[in-house]
């Protein structure tokens, strides 16, 4: 109990220094930006084609750029402090309006990302750890060097040219019903499950070649029954381990394959706000996402603390 | 609520698959509702005829009617009189009126966009049905810029007290259904619209795509019947589909070199003809944008009807006459082949942007070209709106842009913008003509077809001849369409998806 509490007051104490350090992070790397605020904030309001230096004034004016930096960074942080994440410069909207809604999708994407990760790479993991060295070891740990090596938008367009257009079987482009899920979810998955493969592959190999297994062996259990026994629990702590530092590569790839299949997540909103200079939105949206990752990682913790007994102590 | 709804879905993976209701018409295009604000987004809803304007155009940019089924204009030329359209009524049920559709105009004064350039006295309700709008100069071209997106006419229950708009409620022959910005919206058909025959079509999905493949692979899967603004690249596979039927229209966009005629060099107009001469714009048209008929020979295209004269000398690719030109202007190379004067190299950067795939490859051509002749450009890619930016404070030398001159349906609004006395955020730099001046405020003033006819030659006459900005290609859209899918036309100035025209083949 005791090092539960340690470990969620220790990732507290993290999600604030993160949530400190993004926020001053975003706003000062916003500002270093090429080119004028004002401009590119009006070039997402209102297009290319209509975006002039009048336009870019009217802005300035109406959104008070001209006043000094640190005095919009007090403003915006106070305001954070007491819950509000402000406008969007160029939607007007509250940035959290917008980035409920989006925040949701991003969680189903990742969320069935991640579930079709655990499925297809622990699983093909662990039958290439029992033979190392056999036919499914070499096929599979070649296809995950593959599927890891490959960037996402190659897989996913690979994916949408095999599924939807020779064959039919899923929509793109869509974010309603959870067929529409599976395109995007298997083109962030697939990384994911290539490298989780691998570490639950190594982790079966250490187990099978532990002095444990060989003395539940020589106890009389049966090959089936100590792998049953001994293995799984001790090969799932590198793979959650290796989980919390794929939450950043999960976070990474939803901006691109949100941007390909056009869901509408944080990630999409993150590229965006960027584009436009929308400072608000993307101190909201990194604020989400850095936060995210705190907690799953404090997930993580709790996972480990619960499949391994030693960390308990 | 959503936020709940999409949290779920992965849980659903399990769940049954959602039934299959009739066949909606889908469309997909690259542009994302940033904002219900008609001045924002406003085109994506006109185009989706969900909301309607005053006035519309038809192909070759002539007024044609919209919520308003006819217009005068006094003797002096000063006051116009739009009569509304019998029976029309907002999607809520609320009759509309002139008194409502002369305070959207008065809104749609203050915001950004072609309306605020006007020289607008008053606008008013006259009669239950009859809107006048006064202008304090003869201004024939009003009826264009009542067609553009941002003077569409909303129902008082679109805004909230603040003013902002918080729903769209128009008077077109759709009506919204569901709305998810910034990528999606459903409409279905308005039964109470009057504007014309009954839609065909019941039902249809706007859904933003921005990645032009994804957009592409969905027309050719069949998941968009109607996609627009797609790559040439895209298009090529898409013609071998065998249910796909890919147009290409040529619309009021001209890919054009913006030079900075503050720069000595740029300030002569020899040397801004020696670069016209350089550029290969059929090469380009060909092997870039893949549209051999895209060359720009002149200002704008054939489809333009009288923006596009015919007997114009054509803009040409003659390496040797640009030579001669930058000769004669004082440019001698030196060993290295480049040109040089008052030891002095003739070098210039050429800002460009991305978000116009075709637009760094037709840089580096231009590069390629203007090298052969002497002249040293480095391309920087940018952010669009560093263009206007380097316009503002003199920092750009030349930018290569895709400028839409439709956005309204006459060009005059765009060219007043652009050469106007002081130049223009994406037009002239350091460069003005009297006689360009008086020519547009002409066409402002007079409606003889005759005159009108002689003014635009003199227009374009003068551009071509002074290139303050250099022609390099005309944009084609390129539609793909399902072959399902009948009644299918493109609109040039891209005011309307054309839903309510078109119909199910089968």
């Amino acid at each position: 109990m005791g090092r539960l509490v340690a470990i969620l007051g220790q990732r507290l104490v993290q999600a604030v220094t993160v949530a400190f350090v993004v926020s001053l992070l975003c706003f000062a790397l916003a500002q270093l930006l090429p080119g004028d605020q004002a401009l590119q904030i009006a070039q997402r309001r209102y297009g290319d084609d209509r975006v002039t230096t009048a336009a870019a004034e009217a802005v300035r004016a109406e959104l008070g750029l001209e006043r000094p930096l640190a005095l919009q960074l007090i403003d915006w942080m106070g305001r954070t402090v007491s819950g509000d994440l402000g406008r969007s410069l160029v939607s007007g909207a509250p940035v959290w309006e917008e980035i409920r809604d989006q925040l949701g999708a991003t969680l189903a994407l990742a969320g069935a990302a991640l579930g079709l990760a655990l499925l297809l790479g622990p699983v093909f993991g662990a039958l290439a750890g029992l033979r190392p060295g056999g036919l499914a070891d070499r096929a599979g740990m070649a296809a995950a060097a593959a599927f890891r090596a490959v960037p996402n938008f190659v897989v996913g367009l690979l994916l949408m040219v095999g599924c939807t257009v020779l064959f039919g079987w899923l929509p793109v482009g869509d974010s309603r019903g959870w067929l529409s899920l599976l395109l995007p979810a298997l083109t962030l998955g697939l990384g994911l499950a290539a490298t989780s493969a691998r570490i639950a592959r190594d982790g079966v190999v250490a187990a099978l070649r532990s002095p444990f297994f060989a003395f539940a062996r020589m106890k009389g259990l049966s090959r089936a029954e100590a792998i049953l026994r001994h293995v799984p629990r001790n090969a799932a702590v590198p793979l959650i381990a290796y989980l919390a530092v794929s939450f950043a590569f999960l976070i990474e790839g939803v901006v691109v394959v949100e941007e390909i299949f056009a869901w509408p997540g944080i990630g999409h909103a993150l590229t965006h706000a960027i584009e436009g200079r929308d400072v608000p939105m993307i101190q909201g949206t990194a604020l989400m996402l850095s936060l995210l990752l705190v907690l799953l990682n404090a997930l993580t913790d709790l996972a480990l603390l619960l499949v391994d007994p030693r960390r308990r102590a | 609520m959503k936020f709940w709804y999409h949290l779920c879905m992965a849980a659903m993976l399990l769940g049954a698959s959602p039934a299959l209701a009739q066949s909606p018409l889908r469309i997909v295009t690259p542009f994302e509702i940033a904002s219900l604000e008609p001045s924002r987004s406003g085109f994506v809803f006109t185009r989706m005829e969900v909301t309607e304007t005053l006035v519309g155009a038809d192909d070759e940019g002539r007024p044609v009617p919209g919520l308003s089924t006819a217009w005068t204009l006094s003797d002096d030329r000063l006051t116009w009189r739009f009569t509304l359209r019998a029976g029309a009524k907002f999607h809520d049920d609320t009759p509309v009126t002139a008194e409502i559709v002369s305070q959207c105009l008065q809104r749609a004064r203050t915001k950004p966009g072609p309306l605020a350039e006007v020289p607008l006295t008053e606008i008013r309700a006259v009669a239950p049905d009859v809107v006048e709008i006064r202008t304090a100069t003869p201004f024939i071209a009003l009826p264009a810029f009542l067609a553009e997106a941002s003077t569409q006419i909303l129902a008082p229950s679109s805004y909230d007290e603040t003013g902002a708009v918080r729903r769209i409620i128009g008077s077109g022959p759709y009506r919204i259904t569901s709305l998810e910005p910034p990528l999606r919206f459903e409409v279905e058909r308005f039964d109470g619209w009057t504007g014309g025959p009954k839609p065909a079509i019941k039902r249809a999905i706007y859904q933003a795509v921005g990645r032009k493949e994804t957009r592409a692979l969905m027309a050719e899967s069949g998941q968009a019947d109607l996609a627009f603004a797609l790559d040439p690249a895209g298009t090529d596979r898409l013609r071998r589909a065998p249910n796909v039927a890919v147009t290409t229209k040529s619309i009021p966009r001209v890919i054009t070199l913006k030079l900075n005629a503050h720069l000595p060099a740029f300030a002569d107009v020899r040397v801004r003809r020696a670069l016209s001469l350089a550029i290969d714009r059929e090469g380009i048209a060909k092997a870039i944008l893949r549209s051999p008929a895209a060359a720009a020979t002149q200002f704008f295209p054939p489809t333009m009807g009288g923006w596009h004269v015919s007997t114009l000398a054509p803009l040409r690719h003659d390496v040797a006459e640009a030579r001669r030109l930058l000769a004669e202007a004082g440019w001698v190379p030196d060993a290295q082949g480049r040109l040089m004067k008052d030891g002095k190299p003739l070098h210039a950067t050429l800002r460009s942007y991305a978000v116009r795939p075709e637009l760094p490859v037709v840089a580096a051509a231009i590069q390629a070209s203007a090298r052969d002749i002497g002249i040293d450009l480095d391309i920087a890619m940018m952010n669009s709106s560093d263009i206007p930016a380097g316009h503002r404070d003199g920092t750009l030398d030349m930018g290569l842009i895709a400028r839409n001159f439709s956005l309204v349906p006459d060009p005059i609004g765009t060219l007043l913008a652009d050469f106007g006395p002081n130049g223009g955020d994406w037009g002239a730099m350091g460069w003005s003509s009297s006689q360009l001046t008086e020519a547009l405020q002409a066409l402002q003033q007079t409606d003889v077809p005759e005159t009108r006819a002689a003014l635009r030659r003199r227009v374009l006459e003068i551009l071509q001849t002074e290139l303050p900005v250099i022609p390099v290609a005309w944009y084609d859209l390129r539609v793909a369409a399902a072959k399902r899918l009948g009644g299918v036309s493109v609109d040039p100035y891209e005011l309307s998806y054309r839903i309510s025209r078109m119909r199910w083949a089968d």
